[in-house]
């Protein structure tokens, strides 16, 4: 039976009372997650962060328990939740640390929802149990040294010779989970057009150098695929689909994880500012009292509210099936700028507190420059809108 | 291997509570949720009965307004059921009345083992577990770390100040746990959506034959006559470090007897 409530104060960290769009179970999800990080994650971040490691072995399996990989596929160990759940789970984990969200994010939506959408009964048996529980970690090679924003220039090829075989040949780059990775699902140009391939990441000739030197990311495993004479029997081709449709599909699932995502990552920013500002003493009171701190705080809080309507409505949209590419691209787009825009002016209120690994803001906002750039450029989500609205496309 | 666990629904700790003036009682009007000093009872009953091989977790638990959000939390950790009490007349009722009813609902339920919190995270008044055993008439175990259960009896590992002590008692037996000792299961997505199918059986007093003059404000023994703020703590003192402010903490320390 539902719990009549009474009207209160407003709250610091839900305005507008946005959780009453939830229902019981969403907020049980999503209080779990927020839980799950909370006493594992947040302790550790700012650590993993400056040492440029995630230890994903024991992050998997424990995110795999809660069910939140692959959650919002169906069968085959998966838990087949809503997909306001997933976006709900994606918020939490990102609230925490965007690489720890981009692991999720790649593992279910970029590398388990090409196998579960296109992959054979075969292929969805053997990799997507193990997946889901977290036991094998799968990435996603679409992406390539000089193919970003337009992956039809990929060169990445894989041709079948006599014996059925096929033969890959080609370079990934920024993948994340590359070298942590039990299979990969490579794109590549074939004489049928582009075809997926579910790779085990210890065939030969398969390799995945670890790229350092990232200020961003840091607590997240980014890599390059080097496809070298790489040899698969017929079976490994994802049968289901021959063309760009199938790597855009799944990019266009993970999207829809960012958008909720980012919002985590902006309301993390924004409590820190809000938790700092009015308990950090000068001139003999809090910060907050003064009317700048208090136009910032307030601009953030106006800020994570509207992309947290704007994500839950997004979610509803695709729960019932009517979430067109477009606008996904419009709540990638703006839930991710607002989230930077949060943490770059977070990050001043933390004063020189706020440039130290102590306090999350400027890590969640360095991780925002990457969550910007990958899965579609916030320009390319411009340009997507751009011709939703005026039919005219402007990348040819 | 049955397994019953008083839970309580209680103010989210994270909302400021207060207090009705008119009563001294704590507000209970907004949505309430599972007392995290139960969860550590609700694992520990958990895995008892994976270790029995079988068996059921029951969650016992009085609420106003038929609240289930806290014993939705605990069924989604995989309690497999519950009974709620839920009865305008249960408003304000002391520990004793409480156990009273807690008891009742425990006697439909009819486990080997009833668990526990030490106390609660809103009223912390301590006394219900015990109570729940005199009112039913069995043994009861306090401040448990450690519980294994076989052919009929518990061996406990009871919390002290300096150790634990071993005790052993029958069944049917009443455990108080002590929070911490073990690190509850999150809800998994299956178990949360698995949740809302599970029954909850709700009963008012006259379902457990509990006569309204012998709870709630009526039938309190006890009366929370005024409430005051605690008294603010005294400045510490402060210490000039003139090279010698290590050897006065650590006369500090010896004094506590902490070293």
């Amino acid at each position: 039976m539902a719990t009549p409530l009474r009207p209160r104060k407003e709250s610091p960290r839900d305005f507008l009372a946005t959780d009453g769009l939830l229902d019981d179970d969403e907020i049980m999800l999503r209080d779990t997650v927020r839980r799950y990080v909370a006493d594992n994650i947040l302790d550790h971040v700012g650590e993993w962060f400056d040492a440029g490691t995630f230890p994903i072995k024991e992050v998997a399996p424990a995110v795999g328990k809660l069910g939140l990989l692959g959650m919002h596929l169906e069968g085959y160990g998966c838990s087949g939740s809503s997909a306001m759940m997933y976006g709900l789970a994606c918020m939490e984990l990102e609230a925490g640390d965007s690489g720890l969200r981009s692991f999720v994010s790649v593992q279910g939506s970029l590398a388990m929802f090409p196998i579960w959408a296109y992959g054979s009964e075969e292929q969805k048996e053997e990799w997507l149990p193990p997946m889901a529980a977290g036991e094998a970690i799968g990435c996603f090679g679409l992406t390539e040294p000089d193919s970003g924003s337009d992956p039809s220039s990929m060169r990445t090829h894989a041709k079948q010779d006599p014996s059925g075989d096929w033969i890959l040949n080609g370079a990934k780059m920024w993948i994340t989970n590359g070298s942590v990775a039990d299979v990969a699902v490579v794109w590549a140009r074939t004489d049928e057009g582009v075809r997926g391939f579910v790779v085990p990441t210890d065939t030969p000739g398969f390799s995945a150098p670890e790229i350092h030197r990232k200020v961003s990311l840091r607590a997240s495993v980014t890599s390059e695929l080097i496809l070298d004479n790489v040899r698969l029997p017929e079976a490994a081709v994802l049968p289901g689909v021959a063309s760009l449709r199938g790597p855009l599909s799944c990019l266009n699932e993970a999207r829809f994880g960012i958008l909720f995502g980012a919002v985590g990552a902006g309301r993390a920013c924004y409590e820190a500012a809000l938790d700092y500002a009015t308990t950090r003493i000068q001139f003999g009171g809090p910060i907050a009292r003064f009317q700048l701190t208090q136009k910032k705080l307030v601009d953030f809080m106006v800020a994570v509210q509207k992309g947290t309507l704007t994500a839950y409505h997004l979610g509803r949209l695709k729960d019932q099936d009517m979430l067109s590419p477009a606008q996904v691209s419009f709540g990638k787009m703006t839930n991710v700028q607002m989230a930077i825009d949060v943490a770059r002016e977070a990050r001043s209120i933390l004063g020189a507190n706020g440039i130290t690994t102590e306090y999350p803001v400027i890590r969640h906002m360095n991780n925002l420059e990457s969550v910007y750039t990958y899965e579609g450029t916030n320009e390319i989500h411009t340009l997507v809108m751009g011709q939703a609205i005026t039919g005219q496309n402007a990348f040819s | 291997m049955k397994v019953a666990v008083c839970v309580k629904q209680i103010p989210d700790p994270a909302v400021p509570g207060e207090l009705d003036p008119s009563t001294n009682t704590l507000n209970r009007d907004d949505k309430l949720i599972l007392d995290e000093s139960d969860s550590f009872g609700v694992e520990l009953a958990l895995q008892l009965v994976e270790a029995a091989g079988g068996g059921s977790v029951t969650l016992v638990s009085m609420a106003p307004r038929s609240e289930v959000s806290g014993l939705r939390t605990a069924l989604a950790m995989g309690a497999d059921d519950a009974v709620l009490v839920s009865d305008d007349a249960l408003a304000g009722t002391d520990a004793l009345g409480t156990a009273k009813v807690l008891g009742a609902a425990l006697g439909r339920v009819e486990p080997d083992l009833i668990l526990a919190g030490v106390e609660s995270s809103d009223g912390y008044t301590g006394t219900v577990p015990e109570q729940i055993a005199g009112v039913m008439g069995i043994a009861s175990v306090t401040f448990a770390k450690k519980i294994e259960a076989s052919d009929g009896m518990l061996s406990i590992q009871r919390q002290t100040d300096d150790g634990y002590d071993e005790v052993t008692c029958p069944m049917p037996a009443l455990v108080s746990v002590t929070g911490g000792v073990v690190e509850p299961r999150y809800p998994s997505f299956k178990g949360i959506m698995a949740a809302k199918k599970k029954p909850v059986d709700q009963v008012g007093i006259a379902d457990l034959g509990i006569d309204a003059s012998a709870v709630g404000f009526a039938g309190s023994r006890q009366e929370t006559v005024a409430v005051v703020d605690a008294e603010a703590r005294e400045a510490g003192e402060i210490v000039i470090d003139e090279g010698e402010g290590f050897q006065r903490i650590a006369d500090f320390l010896a004094e506590l007897k902490v070293i």
